[in-house]
C-alpha cells in the first residue's frame, strides 16, 4: 500500500495540458502551488484558498476542479488542463477566450483564468446552454469587475460559435436582465 | 493558508484503509473528492496525522440498485449522482436537492458520502438522507453495521461514526410508489450555504418534512394529512422546536419564519406531485 510520508518529498506525474511532467511533492502540497511553483504555470491563480471562489479552477481529467482543494498527490497520473492549454497555438485565442476579448468579459483579469476552465468543460458537455445554465456555472467564481453580464454573453457567443452557427446570427450585445 | 503536514495513503483495498483507521482512527481522516475536508486542512482546522484516500478502492465508484435502495459507495460523486440516468422519476427529492449542493465545479469533485460524513447542519445531502429515512452503512475492522441518518447526524457536525469506522456507502430509498416529493432552499446566492432548507415527502396518507440548517442537525417531522390552520400549526411548533439561533447569515426569527413558509410550499408542491 503507497503510503507517503509526512515529511519527505514524493514523486508525482501526471499530464499538465497534454505533455508528462512530474514534480516531488511533500503530502500537504496544494495543486495551486505545485502548479504555480514547481512548474510555473502562473496562469492558475490563487484567491481565497478555501474553495469558495474559484479562481484556481483547472480540469482534472475533463471535469472541473478547485487546485486549492486538490492536493499534487491527487493529480498522479490524471489529465490536467489549465488556462494555459486553452488557446491552439501561441498567437490564436480558443472560441471562448475570443468572445471574452470580444465581449469585454473581463477587466483585471484575476478571476478569468478559472472562469475560462470552468465554461470550457461545461461547454463540452452542455453545447446548447440557456443564460440560466450559464450563470449558475459562473456561480462559482467571484468576478468583483465585470458584474457577469458580459460573461454570460461571451458564453452563449462562444457556444453558439462552437455549434457551427453563422457569426451573424449571434447576438453580441451583452444580455441585460 | 497551507494544510499542517500529514501523511498520505492511497488505499488500493478496503482492508488497507480500515486498517489504517484501525491503527490510528484518532489521527486519521479519510479524504475522497476533499471538497469539505480540504479547506478545513488549509485553515487548520483539522489537523490529522494521516489521510486515507479511498478514491482508488475497487467498487466504490458506482451506483447500484439493492431493491429499493439507490447505493451510493464512498467514492460517487455528487455530479454523477445527479446526473445518473432516470433519477428524477427513481427518487424526485435527489434530483430536485442535488442541485443545491455546492457548485458545478464543487459537485465534480466532491463525494455524496464525504458530504455526509462532514455533517453540516446546512447541507443539502445529509437532509435528503434524513427526510428519506436513509441509511448509512458503516464498516471497521471489527465489524458492518448500518444507521438510519436519524440516528447518525447526533449533533453540529458530529456523527456516531467511531474513530475506525468509515462510510462505505449510504443508501436513499427510491420513490415511493403514489408519493410526492418536493425540495425548497433560501440562501444568500445559488450555492452558498442554506439559510433554511426544506424537504418533503406526501403518500396517501402522510405527510414527512424536514428542514436543515436551522437546528444543529437536519430534523423530520410525520403527520397525517393536515389542512388549512392544522398544517400552520404545525410547522409553527415545528419551527419552534428546532431551536433556532440567530447568526451572521440570518436571525432566528426569518429562520422560523422560512421554515413555516418554505415548509408549507414543499409540503404543498409533494401533495401535489403524488401520482
Amino acid at each position: 500500500m503507497p503510503r507517503l510520508t509526512a515529511g519527505a518529498r514524493h514523486r508525482v506525474a501526471f499530464t499538465l495540458n497534454g505533455k508528462p511532467v512530474s514534480l516531488d511533492a511533500e503530502p500537504r502540497l496544494l495543486a495551486t502551488d505545485a502548479l504555480r511553483q514547481q512548474l510555473g504555470a502562473t496562469g492558475t491563480h490563487v484567491g481565497c484558498e478555501h474553495g469558495a471562489c474559484g479562481a484556481c479552477t483547472i480540469q482534472i481529467d475533463g471535469e472541473p476542479a478547485r487546485a486549492c482543494l486538490t492536493l499534487a498527490v491527487q493529480l498522479e497520473g490524471r489529465d490536467v488542463r489549465t488556462v494555459e492549454g486553452l488557446a491552439p497555438a501561441a498567437d490564436r485565442l480558443s472560441v471562448l477566450q475570443a468572445t471574452f476579448r470580444r465581449h469585454h468579459a473581463l477587466q483585471c483579469g484575476f478571476c478569468t483564468a478559472g472562469i475560462l476552465i470552468s465554461l470550457d468543460a461545461f461547454l463540452r458537455t452542455s453545447p446548447n446552454p440557456d443564460e440560466q445554465e450559464l450563470r449558475e456555472v459562473v456561480g462559482g467564481h467571484l468576478c468583483r469587475c465585470t458584474g457577469y453580464t458580459a460573461i454570460v454573453a461571451a458564453a452563449l457567443d462562444a457556444a453558439a460559435t462552437l455549434r457551427g452557427e453563422p457569426a451573424s446570427s449571434v447576438n453580441r450585445d451583452p444580455v441585460h436582465v | 493558508m497551507k494544510p499542517a503536514a500529514f501523511d498520505y495513503v492511497r488505499a488500493q483495498h478496503l482492508d488497507e484503509a480500515l486498517d489504517v483507521l484501525k491503527q490510528q482512527g484518532g489521527e486519521a481522516r479519510v479524504i475522497a473528492g476533499g471538497q469539505s475536508l480540504l479547506p478545513m486542512l488549509n485553515m487548520r482546522l483539522a489537523k490529522p496525522a494521516v489521510l486515507v484516500d479511498v478514491m482508488g478502492i475497487p467498487g466504490f465508484g458506482e451506483i447500484r440498485r439493492e431493491g429499493d435502495a439507490i447505493v451510493v459507495p464512498a467514492g460517487v460523486r455528487q455530479a454523477k449522482l445527479l446526473a445518473r440516468l432516470g433519477l428524477a422519476t427513481e427518487q424526485p427529492l435527489l434530483a430536485a436537492a442535488l442541485p443545491w449542493v455546492g457548485h458545478y465545479q464543487t459537485r465534480a469533485r466532491g463525494t455524496v458520502c464525504g458530504s455526509t460524513a462532514h455533517a453540516d447542519p446546512s447541507a443539502e445531502i445529509p437532509l435528503c438522507l434524513v427526510a428519506l429515512d436513509g441509511e448509512i452503512r458503516l464498516r471497521s475492522r471489527k465489524k458492518r453495521r448500518s444507521l438510519k441518518a436519524s440516528e447518525f447526524f447526533t449533533g453540529m457536525m458530529v456523527t456516531d461514526k467511531a474513530e475506525d469506522e468509515l462510510i462505505e456507502a449510504v443508501a436513499f430509498p427510491a420513490a415511493v410508489k403514489g408519493a410526492g416529493y418536493a425540495f425548497r432552499e433560501v440562501a444568500r446566492r445559488h450555492g452558498d450555504f442554506a439559510i433554511v432548507a426544506c424537504a418533503a415527502m406526501a403518500t396517501a396518507d402522510a405527510i414527512h418534512v424536514a428542514v436543515g440548517a436551522v437546528a444543529d442537525r437536519p430534523e423530520r417531522r410525520s403527520y397525517p394529512l393536515l389542512e388549512g390552520s392544522a398544517l400552520d400549526d404545525a410547522l409553527n411548533a415545528f419551527a419552534w422546536e428546532l431551536d433556532a439561533r440567530d447568526d451572521i447569515h440570518a436571525t432566528a426569527r426569518l429562520r422560523r419564519d422560512l421554515v413555516r413558509s418554505l415548509g408549507r410550499e414543499v409540503i404543498e408542491e409533494a401533495l401535489r406531485c403524488r401520482a
